[in-house]
């Protein structure tokens, strides 16, 4: 009989551990199918960062390592910088990325490192049971804005795509989403189009995707993948952000 | 030996890591141990390697652990305050196990501190700072010339246990000059690297560094490991120098800049009829505690005298190793001062008036 499907060679055989209708089960394959369609598995080294996704070195079939809360940035650009015709990836949340790595991101971005950032946004902590993140829309409840994030005590929502895309360094931002056939193959171009960008040396690329998180949300999948249309687009609207006319 | 050159004690560190093969370092500015970053600026490009100025220390230490887990000989340096946000990736290094030399300049703190020479991290340095039980080889040269022989060791010891290597200098060591021989080659040890993550390739799996594990059993397991680890580094990379020991009656404890002072004590004391001697640490972990021990039992050792720029700290590791067998007096200077001959002279009259 033909084959007419098979699991992508860019990931393991280990199960993922993600709870049902959580998004990251899909940008994982997405990624790894791009690394494979590529040819580059052999050559990418990723970097896990803390949070959910802690342990995605179990789950990506290239050379990975796991870095400290927020430090991805700096150790893919070490590891860069060994290594520089290597492909060299992040994966991070929005805690880790948005939060406490600030200034990694930024930086890696401002030196225009040749690597690219997977930069995960489901507006909470999801690790940690729910906490309010930098990404926390307005209103939003979560463990630690129990009455709703209220601006006035907690500020606003950051938005990293547009912050990022000011820096010279970054030449390529995409904000995407992966909530359906369309929004997960418009993903997976923006993922190919990050690691051509770093192929071609030409910078630092940096793949937002608004992703889910139904059991911080209170929300079953349907109703989440809803909610980011409803509620995540208005403020994290997707679109090229930086290098829209970039060709490669 | 080469000719002798005069240089300065921080441009030395970063010689001796690029003839070490060092080809990596990433840092941050501060005082008294910047000299460091602007010879590798200058320097490493040239010798094919790579220079980053990081955003901040913390950045500094996670890009050294990238570099390593890549399989690079890695150096980054600093000072007291930078060595204390550097304490996180420190632990995720020991981890991970992976190879890595770190330089700290030592400056007087709590705080922010001053900008001149203490020893005021020997209890950071020596019993952790960073979080889990790890332990870092830490060792503390006393001339420009160690700073340069000691600096090659440290890559082969980093890359020998896969372990954080510390050279813990201060701001004397750091700032002044001294002539110094290099060596026409470096005893440059670079083990096979099967770990280190280059891209899959040809691998049938691919390479995972991290130093999480969820399962207490394989965390347990872990620790044990590194326990054993640490157990051989113990009994077979202790270093110290001693120094008129034999028949000594006081014998002095002092390390790094300090122990230059207590040097010279040593002459002025035996001309007033004292014998004193040193033993000098010159790992500060692993601690030569045997050699410390076995000077207590000796019948003709009176008593001992720890002398730091600092408020006592190695005096307690002192007090361990002499065990209540004989007296461990201290005395310390701190806040960038540096105590003078007389001083420590006058402490050791007055424990030999004591023991009358």
């Amino acid at each position: 009989m033909a084959i007419v499907f098979e699991k992508t060679k860019g990931l393991t055989d280990k199960p993922f551990h993600y709870c049902p209708g959580c998004t990251h089960g899909i940008i994982h394959r997405i990624i790894a199918e791009v690394m494979c369609e590529m040819n580059i598995l052999d050559d990418a080294i990723g970097v896990s960062s803390v949070g959910c996704t802690y342990n995605n070195y179990e789950y990506f079939a290239c050379d990975m390592v796991q870095a400290a809360h927020g430090r991805a940035p700096a150790v893919a650009t070490g590891i860069k910088r060994v290594h520089p015709g290597n492909m060299v990836f992040t994966y991070q949340g929005d805690g880790d990325l948005a939060s406490i790595g600030t200034a990694e991101i930024v930086h890696a971005a401002a030196r225009g490192e040749k690597i690219c950032a997977f930069f995960v946004n489901n507006a909470v902590y999801g690790m940690t049971s729910g906490q309010m993140a930098p990404t926390t829309l307005l209103g939003q409840v979560t463990t630690t804005s129990p009455f709703g994030r209220d601006a006035n005590l907690q500020g606003y929502p950051i938005n990293m795509s547009e912050m990022l895309a000011t820096l010279q360094g970054a030449v390529y931002i995409e904000r995407v989403t992966v909530v359906d056939f369309k929004s997960i193959q418009q993903a997976k171009k923006a993922i190919a189009k990050a690691f051509r960008v770093q192929q071609k040396r030409l910078g630092f690329a940096f793949v937002e995707f608004l992703s889910t998180c139904p059991t911080n949300w209170g929300k079953d999948p349907v109703d989440s993948l809803q909610w980011i249309r409803e509620n995540m687009i208005p403020q994290y609207p997707l679109g090229v952000f930086k290098g829209k006319d970039l060709e490669v | 030996m080469s000719k002798r050159v005069l240089m300065k004690g921080n441009e030395v560190i970063a010689e001796a890591a690029i003839r070490a093969g060092c080809r990596y370092y990433f840092g941050y500015p501060i005082t008294p141990q910047t000299e460091i970053m602007h010879y590798m600026a200058l320097t490493m490009n040239k010798a094919g390697g790579t220079f980053v100025q990081a955003e901040s220390e913390v950045a500094a230490i996670n890009m050294v652990y990238g570099a390593s887990a890549a399989g690079g000989r890695v150096l980054t340096s600093s000072s007291s305050p930078g060595i204390s946000l550097k304490q996180e990736g420190f632990s995720y290094i020991a981890g991970a196990e992976l190879p890595a030399v770190v330089v700290n300049i030592v400056r007087g703190g709590p705080g922010l501190g001053g900008i001149l020479p203490a020893q005021g991290d020997y209890f950071q340095a020596t019993k952790g700072g960073g979080h889990g039980d790890y332990r870092n080889i830490v060792i503390a040269p006393a001339s420009i010339q160690e700073l340069y022989e000691m600096t090659v060791e440290a890559f082969n010891l980093a890359d020998k246990y896969r372990m954080l290597v510390m050279i813990l200098g201060d701001g004397t060591l750091g700032q002044m000059m001294e002539p110094v021989s290099f060596r026409e080659k470096e005893p440059i040890v670079i083990p096979e690297k099967p770990w280190a993550l280059t891209g899959r390739k040809d691998r049938e799996e691919h390479n995972t560094i991290q130093s999480i594990y969820i399962n207490p059993d394989d965390l347990e397991a872990k620790n044990i490991e590194l326990q054993d680890k640490y157990k051989v580094v113990s009994r077979d990379e202790v270093r110290y120098e001693e120094l008129n020991t034999e028949g000594a009656e006081i014998i002095i404890v002092a390390f790094g800049t300090c122990s230059r002072i207590c040097r010279n004590v040593i002459r002025q004391a035996s001309g007033i009829g004292i014998k004193v001697g040193m033993i000098r640490p010159i790992t500060l972990w692993p601690f030569p505690t045997e050699v410390i021990a076995a000077a207590a039992a000796k019948p003709e050792t009176r008593a001992f005298l720890d002398v730091e720029l600092n408020a006592g700290q190695m005096v307690e590791d002192v007090r361990l190793a002499v065990n209540g067998k004989k007296p461990v007096h201290f005395y310390g200077r701190m806040g960038g001062n540096l105590p003078g001959q007389q001083e420590i002279l006058d402490r050791i009259i007055k424990i030999h008036e004591e023991g009358k």
